[in-house]
């Protein structure tokens, strides 16, 4: 445990660096994924096309491939993007294509009566969506996009692997330095991540027993 | 589109043109900026200290795949025998693990269930990369062992709770009947709840099973030899400078036809067995 809290400084370093991490990351991909989904129920054909196609490459690539491609592709183009900056737009791109499905599921959830009713009063697409639809999908949508958080804060160690300083980067270095240590080391990290992913999970527990009670 | 949506009516001829209109612009916007990319990736490019560099359509930067060998490598050391060897194993493993835990988070007797429901929620919340890293310096594997561990630990975790979900939403007169012609309580489990359960969640255990494939790029990190691993060695064999974007072009296009199999697999399974989702959007795959 020595190990441990004498490095509390670095953890801390590396906490830090992942909450950035998850905060912009999970911003940009929240505002992005929103865009997508309504282009994806939209009304006009070519638009949908457009976000099956933006939401399908990027679930069916890899996180690390994005990455890569970012940070290591683009400056061997000489195209340089800053690290940081780079990870941000790397976990949100690939981030937002689950929110834009987490989004979908929830309006595809609200019965389709509900639709059907606001129409034949003679709402129009606009008016169906913002007051009949989306007000009952986004509450059902909080527990799946809890979970997609969730999945960033995971995810957001692969930035670790590509030189931006978060927990997985820091423990990588401190398990070098403490040989002996590994374990104690290595369980710190692991306890960083559950203080957020924990308390986030018990979250979406209790606002999806509270949304289907309602229901 | 064979079905039309709730949301607005048949487009008119006014709604039609209208539609048109945006479709062409939308078009002319994707297909310009993609146009743009590749032009702007074809261009030669001066390097700071004024080396220059050819575009990257220009055939001396794709030479090397006209190597059987170089495909080898990616296809045979770095697809078959890395990524798929670490993905085909853990998704087995972790399909046994999942239902095992599921088992248990779901028994009756509390000194399982809650142990089970401890480790569930462990695993869930724990990148697979510190896992992987975990594993390989912690308990001393090779990195194979790792990957697959760190894999099967994460994912079985995940299945393990869709599988419980499944289990939760089924009507409860199905283990009411169960029990009510004799069946023990895991019999009934077993013969009654289960099986539905997993048909029901077959689409979902695909779809992580997807995960799992994609999350194999992570051995990347702990220099388990799969494919981007292996890309990297090519790149340094051959010159980064100059290989380094039809590489990962080549990588890129591996991972999404093996995906995009698994994904289409996901969704015709959905189709066939899956509840009726999509009320109100218009079902439409591309």
């Amino acid at each position: 445990m020595e190990a441990v809290f004498s490095n509390l400084d670095t953890y801390w370093l590396g906490f830090k660096g992942t909450l950035e991490l998850l905060a912009v990351g999970g911003l940009g991909a929240l505002l992005l994924g929103t865009f997508v989904a309504l282009l994806r129920i939209s009304p006009i054909a070519s638009l949908r096309g457009v976000a099956v196609g933006f939401t399908e490459l990027m679930r069916n690539t890899p996180l690390t491939l994005v990455f890569f491609f970012i940070i290591v592709v683009l400056p061997a183009l000489q195209i340089r993007i800053p690290t940081k900056l780079g990870a941000f737009i790397a976990l949100s791109l690939y981030t937002s294509a689950f929110v834009a499905e987490a989004i979908r599921s929830g309006i595809n959830g609200v019965p389709i009566g509900q639709a059907e009713a606001a129409r034949s009063v003679g709402l129009n697409f606009g008016q169906t969506v913002q007051l009949i639809i989306l007000p009952q999908a986004l509450r059902m949508v909080v527990p799946p996009m809890i979970n997609v958080l969730i999945a960033l804060t995971k995810n957001t160690s692969v930035a670790g692997g590509f030189a931006v300083v978060e927990l997985f980067a820091v423990s990588k270095g401190l398990a070098n330095q403490h040989g002996n240590a590994v374990i104690q080391i290595l369980l710190g990290i692991a306890a960083c991540y559950l203080v957020i992913t924990i308390p986030l999970g018990q979250v979406a527990a209790r606002i999806e027993r509270k949304v289907a009670m309602q229901r | 589109m064979s079905t039309s949506s709730v949301l607005y009516d048949a487009p008119g001829p006014k709604a039609r043109r209208l539609s048109r209109v945006v479709s062409v612009l939308a078009a002319a916007v994707v297909g310009g900026a993609a146009v743009w990319l590749l032009w702007a990736l074809g261009q030669p490019r001066v390097t700071v200290n004024g080396a220059v560099l050819t575009g990257l359509w220009s055939p001396e930067r794709w030479d090397i795949f006209g190597d059987p060998r170089v495909w080898r490598r990616l296809m045979f050391d770095g697809l078959l025998m890395g990524t798929l060897r670490a993905a085909g194993l853990a998704a087995v493993l972790s399909l046994i693990l999942g239902v095992v835990l599921c088992f248990a988070r779901t028994a009756p007797r509390r000194w399982i269930s809650v142990p089970a429901a401890i480790v569930l929620e462990f695993f869930r919340g724990m990148p697979v990369l510190l896992m992987m890293l975990f594993i390989l310096l912690a308990l001393g594997t090779g990195g194979y062992t790792a990957v697959v561990l760190a894999l099967t630990v994460y994912n079985g975790a995940i299945i393990g709770e869709a599988l419980r979900a499944g289990l939760l939403a089924l009507p409860r007169g199905q283990r009411e009947a169960g029990l009510s012609v004799g069946l023990t309580s895991l019999q009934t489990r077993l013969a009654v709840e289960f099986p539905q359960a997993f048909r029901q969640m077959l689409p979902i255990i695909v779809a992580q099973l997807v995960v799992l494939l994609k999350d194999t790029s992570l051995a990347y990190v702990v220099s388990y030899p799969e494919i981007l691993r292996v890309s990297g060695y090519l790149k340094d064999y051959y010159g980064s400078t100059r290989y380094s974007f039809s590489i990962f072009a080549v990588v890129l296009l591996t991972y999404l036809a093996v995906n995009f199999t698994l994904s289409a697999i996901a969704r015709w399974l959905a189709r066939r067995s899956g509840p009726q989702a999509g009320a109100i959007t218009p079902k439409e795959q591309p």
